[in-house]
């Protein structure tokens, strides 16, 4: 099954932000950019991650590098998260 | 419906200039955004709560009609009605962490006087396709329902959706249902669900990972002499044997009896029993000088 491609320059347009800033996110790695026919593209798939960063540069003027280290924090962060669930329920075990 | 104060909620003044806004709300938005604060509702909350603050100052629109109405808000309604004002007909800005799905992102207050819509949402509302918003759903099964695959309807945002619970499932444990989220716009994809499962505790089961724990009773005389005693687990009744001097707090282990292992067929975790031993009471005057008796001959 083929993967829907979303346009850019639709993407910028909706969100009003420059494709610089998706170019810069391709540079550092964060998503994956599809050229063809010309035009640049992402995939659906992407378009969640892309979201995120988009929000993230919006509404907290978070430069691409401050991105990537969000990113990588986050997802440590959630790790803990889940950690930290888990050993409640041991120790609500234990304290039983 | 009370009057909100979006110059103290940004911790501003009515003179504030549109780049002391924006400084403000990323400030406060770099401090409390979902995303950097997962589980907390409070923080979610005030996140909302700046986010609406922005919404309405940093339109000079919308913060012309605030300044001049927003303690009056109900003439404000007036204003809106005289001037026949369409609503906009676009959506409300995407947020995943909107919380609880069905919620709305703004306050009544923002709502009587803006109506439903964002500025970004009108913006968005071109021929352009757009992901729809993600939804986030909580579950709660008790462990026996947990233990068996089964089907669950839930209802999201009026519409039903029947999943498939798979045997095993923890508590905490997040699945996404993709494209059973909000509509996309424009023939754009539907957003995902999100369903947190949240398993109630048993009283007689306690789970860990996939063991299960279970304390049974032995009466006095199985534990000293030895014997057999027939144990309910959730899959059906089991006969045990009892070692003959078994002591009060011995555990054993038996296997495969435990909880599921999530999406691995026929595997399971152990069902560890813990034994506790019932001292007889109301004995009778015989059974007293038995007792006596058998003292003796330590």
């Amino acid at each position: 099954m083929d993967t829907e491609l979303f346009a850019i320059t639709d993407y910028c347009s909706v969100h009003q932000i420059d494709a610089a800033f998706i170019e810069s996110l391709e540079k550092e790695g964060l998503i994956l950019v599809v050229n063809k026919d010309e035009n640049k593209y992402v995939e659906e798939e992407q378009l969640h991650m892309l979201e995120i960063f988009t929000r993230w540069h919006m509404e907290m003027g978070i430069n691409t590098q401050g991105i990537d280290a969000m990113h990588h924090l986050v997802a440590r962060l959630k790790a803990v998260h889940y950690e930290l669930d888990r050993l409640k329920t041991r120790l609500r075990f234990y304290e039983e | 419906m009370a009057f909100i104060d979006y110059y103290k909620i940004l911790g501003l003044d009515k003179k504030a200039s549109d780049d002391d806004i924006k400084k403000a709300y990323r400030k406060l938005a770099r401090k409390l955004h979902p995303d950097l604060n997962p589980n907390d509702k409070e923080a979610n909350k005030k996140f909302q709560q700046i986010n609406e603050a922005n919404e309405v100052l940093s339109d000079p629109e919308k913060r012309k009609k605030y300044d001049e109405y927003g303690e009056n808000w109900k003439h404000a309604e007036q204003y809106e009605n005289a001037k026949q004002q369409q609503q906009s007909s676009g959506r409300r800005t995407q947020q995943e962490y909107s919380g609880e799905f069905g919620d709305d992102n703004f306050s009544d207050f923002f709502s009587s006087m803006f109506g439903n819509t964002s500025s970004a949402g009108g913006k968005r509302g071109g021929q352009v396709k757009y992901r729809g918003q993600d939804y986030n759903a909580e579950l709660r099964l008790t462990l026996r329902d947990a233990y068996i695959t089964h089907q669950h309807t839930l209802s999201v945002n009026g519409k039903n959706v029947r999943i498939t619970v798979a045997a095993g499932i923890a508590d905490g444990q997040v699945i996404k249902l993709k494209g059973h989220g909000g509509a996309g716009v424009n023939g754009g994809p539907a957003g995902d669900l999100y369903i947190t499962f949240q398993i109630i505790e048993d009283p007689l089961f306690k789970r860990l990972g996939n063991d299960l724990f279970i304390m049974a009773e032995l009466d006095l005389y199985t534990a000293v002499l030895g014997g057999e005693i027939t144990l309910e687990t959730l899959s059906g009744a089991v006969k045990l044997k009892v070692k003959p001097e078994t002591q009060n707090g011995t555990k054993t282990r038996l296997k495969g009896k435990g909880f599921p292992v999530y999406k691995k067929d026929g595997e399971f975790g152990d069902l560890i029993v813990t034994y506790t031993v019932r001292i007889p009471s109301g004995l009778t005057d015989k059974q007293k000088e038995l007792f006596r008796e058998l003292a003796k001959t330590q």
